[in-house]
């Protein structure tokens, strides 16, 4: 990861960007986020299979825009959450360098957006290997069983939001579970509320989801939150064949449409 | 106990289906009451969280119904709804709640007839399908029940 380092070191020394966001080793041995604002410091950072956060999130936050011009550590999905937020105008493409790293973790030469999106439409874009498995098998039961299984797996929700706070794509200042007049969501965590809290989550992250699965890794209780996201992926590929966070300029599926969209259920 | 009644919901849209209702009145068709019509300015406007709070509330089945594509009077309205009811169906679907349940249509202000069909094959079909037991089950379970599940 010399590669890594120096160019970090060279872009915050040359005055290019004046924060570096990246994996660095913590207290316990796992790899945790990091804000480097000194070259010196650049030293710490690491890329490994220890560093899952999408770094994404980070550039929505009001504390992180004011540090100024960003240069972020981004895998695929990463690099999939900023140009989606850019097609959302959430971020801005002059104020953000891409420090991209293959699949294989080697460092990317990403000079602009349109360097990063080929890279992007160059890459596999289905859900992940590791998701497949989980996702065949919920879709094998009956409807009944899929139902007491969802049950069981929500009603350990507690109703922290770490997968609303984990997603890059979950950037909305208040919230709808904030809102109570009307009251959309209980606050309290019963398995009822629970089930449209993650209704809800899956249906705003329709189109948008960008398959990082870091809503599941997030739970402290375990809930594949992440298969309900990824499930409506894979179903906005069947339906639309667009997958999210490609283009800087597309807008997500359910706020545009075609005249000759298919369905066959209205009658 | 007498026969089973299911509570039906119906979201319809002000300027096609709500018109055709209203002409399914005034030229005497007659057709199930069990449906309870909530007018809305249009299709998009129907937000999946309204169809959850209906099974919630204790609906046994929901009719969602607005302009024939092209006919919108927003121009666009029914197309982003129609964008949304797919994937609403697809995630439900995955949850395992029961999609039979709600119907969805395109009922003009000239279909009167046709509203009246709607109406009753769903009423016909949700009465055989019978209450939505499991919904409820799940909306009623009290905290103790919840703990004991858990």
């Amino acid at each position: 990861m010399t590669n890594l380092v120096s160019r970090a070191k060279e872009l915050l020394e040359n005055k290019t960007v004046d924060v570096v966001i990246g994996f660095e080793t913590g207290p316990t041995g796992l790899a945790r986020p990091a804000f480097i604002t000194d070259p010196v410091k650049t030293d710490k950072l690491v890329f490994d299979d220890r560093c899952s956060h999408n770094l994404a999130v980070y550039l929505t936050k009001h504390e992180v825009k004011q540090m100024g011009k960003t240069a972020i550590v981004a895998t695929l999905p990463i690099m999939r959450s900023i140009m989606m937020l850019i097609s959302e105008k959430q971020v801005d493409p002059e104020n953000i360098v891409v420090l991209g790293i293959s699949t294989d973790g080697k460092l990317l030469d990403i000079a602009d957006i349109s360097v990063m999106k080929g890279y992007i439409e160059k890459s596999d874009l289905k859900n992940p290997e590791k998701f497949k498995t989980p996702l065949d098998e919920l879709s094998k039961l009956s409807q009944k069983e899929r139902f007491s299984y969802w049950q069981e797996v929500l009603s350990k929700c507690i109703k922290c939001y770490a997968c609303r706070q984990a997603c890059p794509m979950c950037y909305c200042i208040r919230c709808t579970v904030e809102v109570n007049q009307p009251q959309w969501i209980p606050v309290q965590a019963n398995t009822h509320g629970n089930m449209e809290w993650h209704i809800l989550r899956a249906m705003h992250l329709a189109g948008r989801c960008i398959s990082c699965g870091e809503c599941g890794r997030a739970c402290p209780v375990g809930i594949p939150c992440h298969l309900l996201t990824m499930h409506l992926t894979d179903k906005v590929y069947d339906y639309f064949k667009v997958y999210a966070g490609t283009s800087e300029k597309m807008s997500s599926v359910l706020s545009t449409f075609e005249p000759d969209d298919k369905e066959s259920f209205i009658i | 106990m007498s026969e089973f009644e299911p509570k039906v919901v119906a979201f319809v849209c002000n300027w096609c289906t709500y018109a055709g209702a209203d002409l399914t009145g005034t030229s005497r068709i007659k057709y199930a009451s069990n449906v309870k019509i909530i007018r809305f300015p249009c299709t998009g406007r129907i937000d999946f969280m309204l169809l959850l709070k209906a099974f919630a509330n204790g609906a046994d089945g929901i009719i969602v119904s607005g302009c024939h594509p092209n006919d919108c009077h927003y121009t666009s309205g029914n197309f982003h709804a129609k964008r949304r009811w797919i994937m609403f169906r697809e995630l439900m679907d995955f949850m395992g709640i029961d999609m039979a349940r709600v119907t969805f249509s395109w009922v003009s202000a000239a279909e009167g007839a046709k509203w009246a069909e709607v109406v009753n094959s769903a009423v016909t079909r949700l009465r055989e399908m019978g209450p939505y037991v499991s919904y409820r089950d799940m909306v009623n379970r009290t905290v103790e029940e919840e703990v004991k599940h858990d």
